[in-house]
């Protein structure tokens, strides 16, 4: 498989950036797209040219680096996949394909595809947390938690923090991500105690990093790898408006 | 020499005993201390957390963009606990049992112990940090059995425990990190070990991002820097997984206990082709209802659904009726390369065997599978393409999980006195075989419920301001120097081979003849070729761009030389070991049945190696005595 490859090349947070053309032959179908800038990166070192740096570590949808707009689009060809679980098979052969790092203030470029997305750890430790020390807690089942309400709070849970709905909100705005969490942990019993302030902080850390403000398009959770609805987003708009 | 230090008194009492004789230091002066952690994992991110709220100062690094990304978030079926919600006869003892049995009697009685009785606290504990397990509709948790056990003790959140753990334990460090007392270094990866007057005292780091180096000081260090299956290049860690802290620490020092007693994992998916960078796992969870089988005659070509029932060959079923297909890891990682070696193997490959749910789906309905795993089947359709409600799975043994690592006492504490090793990182609770959703349970339990006991008993009997300080500066600078030097001598070596060509051949030697069957004459082989790729390694490495930015060639070039260093002792370590136990598998070994023999009466401890230069280890023995239980032969028949 052949494939015209225009990468987003940038030195640095300073340095102005531009795409670059690389031709990559000798593809596999069922490669992934880190594979394949593997691939490349490989022939690139041995002609001298230095390898386009990406962040990509489980390559199996988890831990949430790997993310790149390919074409214009956040979301994966193969639908709610990370960019490590999306293949070439989605790809025509001979296809011509833009990449490029996510795009928003609050994640600024460090080098080519990699961005800078430690805003997200900022606003859970402004409140995402249950504030329990550890080496505590009750006899587990002392705390009874309906099946239902346990699988909403999962779902919530489930967020990789990939930055994907940052990514392809026309405000870039973090409301998904910070109301998964905030969702997940003030639906639980255990949550409820700092549900307010958790509900403040966490905004008001939002509105700090510079993410804009959600205008319900719901392009997000077209995009998230994990299916999170924003459901959650009206859930968070709730518990802001309660503690104010 | 190596003294485990395991308390007195009876199995049940020791924990109990130590925690209440250990030296504790006043709250007020707790914050003169700091302690360097090294990893945010599981076991890094509970321990920094834990210590943090004690009152410690706490530097914490890790190699990631965030502490959330370390790789235990990747497992997915479990964690287990000794509830017994279920009415199943579930017990400390029993939870300890199975996990002294399937390590094959190759554990500390004390240490296993200790994890089974402190495990029904973690699950306290997590639900308090608010970490969704799965739960019946009257409110209560839910249970699923894993391998190697006949009870039901694994409590899990969908098919993402290890994420849902790790966000817990990643929370609870994030909610110190605004305090003072915490610094938290991510993009920052350990260069060195300082190690000053046979003392662990400090780190030296480089910022990825910049490229600068810098040395940290502390009264303690605690590695929690994960295993180092990756060794293996294809296998189910991640991408950037490695040995290097723990490497370095060994050739520090610290020694290293069984380097060739790593997992392997029945339920991966196989390899499809030579581009493959990693092999993705499926969790052992489903071998509770799937069914493991290959066609009866070799070659068979039909497809799955074509093949009748009599001519399937539902081979742990057949070897292992009473544990069937949740035998554990090492026996039905086994039995599936017996039968893919015997040409039964299916997939354009043969490679593969197949995970089948036709039975279940009937029996239980396609609902009720879906619930259970549904997040499961859908990433296997997205890395595969296939619809596993519709075909079976296809799964094959790939490395995963390193029951080596380095030694440590009962306290956690490395022969460096001062260096603690924490989760997949030590070798202390598995044996030689990990039993599934011990992984989770022990990263944590040193973490949140160890370490901060023992960590603070080492630092109650230190000095915080001798006159050594000074020196001490002196000796992290020096070390600074020196991997700096290093670095760039690996960027001048300019040659015209990458880190990765030379990951790849490690692996294929290492999977060849050192991986889940081994013998003399082919481990003898893959030293000398080990010993030539080191060389060729030397002359030949080419490393791109500068040491001065982000330049993922150069980590990667010295995490696969610390491979290319650490190989050699794995293979001597299963040379040395003239017995099959566990993951350690020696053909020469072997009953009729071509079940594992070990050879209790001269093997009945843990190889402990001593780095002494360039390939030269030696070695030490801390025997196994079995006060509690009686060392049986391991059936699972």
């Amino acid at each position: 498989m052949r494939l015209i490859l225009n990468v987003w090349r940038q030195e640095s947070p300073e340095h102005k950036g531009a795409f670059e053309r690389y031709e990559a032959n000798d593809l596999d179908p069922h490669m992934s797209v880190p594979e394949m800038l593997d691939h490349l990166n490989q022939g690139l070192i041995k002609k001298g040219v230095e390898p386009i740096a990406f962040e990509s570590d489980c390559r199996e949808g988890i831990c949430g680096q790997c993310g790149i707009v390919i074409n214009g689009e956040v979301q994966s060809p193969e639908s709610h996949c990370t960019t490590c679980q999306t293949h070439l098979r989605s790809f025509r052969d001979g296809e011509e394909l833009y990449l490029e790092p996510f795009r928003a203030g609050a994640f600024p470029v460090k080098k080519d595809l990699i961005v800078d997305r430690s805003a997200f750890d900022r606003i859970v430790a402004a409140g995402g947390y249950i504030g329990a020390n550890t080496g505590q807690g009750n006899e587990a089942n002392s705390i009874l938690i309906t099946h239902d309400r346990a699988e909403q709070a999962m779902d919530a849970a489930a967020c990789i923090a990939c930055g994907a709905c940052v990514a392809t909100c026309k405000n870039a705005s973090a409301s998904l991500f910070t109301a998964a969490k905030m969702h997940h942990l003030n639906s639980l019993p255990q949550g409820e105690p700092e549900a307010q302030q958790r509900a403040l902080k966490m905004v008001e850390q939002m509105d700090a990093e510079g993410f804009g403000a959600c205008s319900f398009t719901g392009a997000c959770e077209v995009v998230c790898p994990q299916s999170i609805s924003i459901q959650h987003i009206v859930e968070m708009n709730r518990y802001w408006r309660k503690a104010l | 020499m190596l003294e485990a230090k395991i308390p007195e008194g009876r199995l049940e009492e020791k924990w109990r005993n130590y925690k209440a004789k250990c030296r504790l230091i006043n709250p007020s002066n707790r914050r003169k201390y700091k302690v360097i952690v090294v990893g945010t994992g599981l076991a890094g991110s509970s321990v920094a957390a834990s210590l943090c709220e004690l009152g410690f100062q706490v530097e914490v690094f890790t190699f990631h963009d965030s502490a959330r990304r370390a790789h235990s978030v990747a497992a997915q079926g479990g964690v287990n606990a000794a509830k017994d919600y279920v009415n199943d006869g579930d017990s400390v003892w029993r939870m300890f049992y199975d996990t002294i049995k399937g390590g094959d009697f190759r554990a500390r009685e004390a240490n296993v112990y200790r994890l089974a009785e402190c495990s029904a606290s973690l699950i306290d504990q997590a639900v308090a940090q608010g970490v969704p397990f799965a739960r019946e509709y009257s409110g209560y948790l839910s249970n699923r059995s894993f391998g190697g056990v006949q009870v039901s003790r694994t409590f899990y959140a969908r098919g993402q425990t290890g994420q849902q753990l790790l966000l817990g334990a990643y929370q609870a460090l994030m909610r110190q990190s605004t305090r003072k007392s915490m610094q938290l270094h991510t993009r920052h990866e350990v260069l060195d070990l300082i190690v000053h007057e046979g003392k662990a005292r400090g780190v030296v780091v480089r910022n990825l991002d910049t490229g600068e180096l810098s040395s940290h000081f502390g009264q303690a260090v605690v590695l929690a820097t994960g295993g180092y299956g990756k060794i293996y290049y294809l296998s189910t860690l991640a991408m950037n997984c490695n040995a290097s802290a723990i490497w370095r620490a060994h050739k520090r020092g610290a020694y290293m206990a069984a380097p060739s007693w790593t997992q392997f994992h029945p339920t991966s998916l196989p390899q499809l082709g030579s581009y493959q960078s990693k092999l993705t796992l499926m969790s052992e969870s489903l071998r509770n209802d799937g069914r493991i089988w290959v066609p009866k005659t070799p070659g068979d070509q039909r497809a799955p659904g074509d093949i009748p029932d009599a001519e399937r060959d539902y081979y742990l079923e057949r070897r292992y009726p009473s544990f069937g297909n949740l035998a554990p890891r090492d026996i039905s990682s086994r039995a599936a390369k017996e039968r893919i070696d015997a040409g039964c193997g299916v997939g354009p490959m043969r490679n593969a065997v197949y995970l089948d749910f036709r039975d279940a789906i009937q029996r239980l309905g396609l609902d009720a599978i879906r619930q259970r795993y549904g997040n499961l089947f859908d990433m296997y359709r997205k890395i595969t393409g296939s619809d596993a409600y519709k075909e079976p799975m296809m799964i094959a043994p790939a490395a995963h999980f390193s029951m080596g690592g380095l030694w440590v006492d009962y306290e956690l504490m490395s022969n460096v006195e001062g260096l603690f090793v924490l989760g997949e990182a030590n070798f202390s609770d598995h044996g030689a075989n990990r039993l599934g959703a011990n992984s989770l349970l022990q990263a944590c339990v040193d973490g949140y419920f160890i370490a901060p006991h023992t960590v603070m008993h080492y630092l109650a009997g230190e000095r915080i301001d001798g006159p050594q300080e000074e020196q001490l500066q002196e000796v992290g600078e020096r070390l600074l120097q020196q991997c700096s030097a290093d670095l760039k001598e690996m960027l001048d070596r300019k040659g015209n081979k990458t880190p990765e060509e030379f990951h790849k051949e490690l692996g294929a030697v290492l999977y060849g003849k050192c991986g889940l069957s081994r013998n003399r004459k082919d481990l003898l082989e893959a030293k000398e070729e080990l010993r030539k790729l080191k060389d060729e390694f030397d002359l030949n490495l080419l490393v791109s761009g500068a040491s001065k930015n982000i330049n993922f060639e150069l980590e990667k070039a010295g995490r696969v030389r610390d491979y290319l260093e650490m190989a050699p002792l794995i293979i001597q370590d299963a040379l040395q070991r003239e017995e099959s136990c566990g993951a350690h598998f020696r053909e020469e070994h072997q009953s009729e049945e071509g079940e594992a023999q070990r050879n209790d009466e001269e093997f009945q401890y843990v190889s402990v190696w001593e780095y002494k230069g360039s390939n030269e280890f030696e070695l030490h023995r801390e025997h196994l005595d079995f006060e509690f239980v009686k060392v049986s032969e391991r059936s699972y028949k």
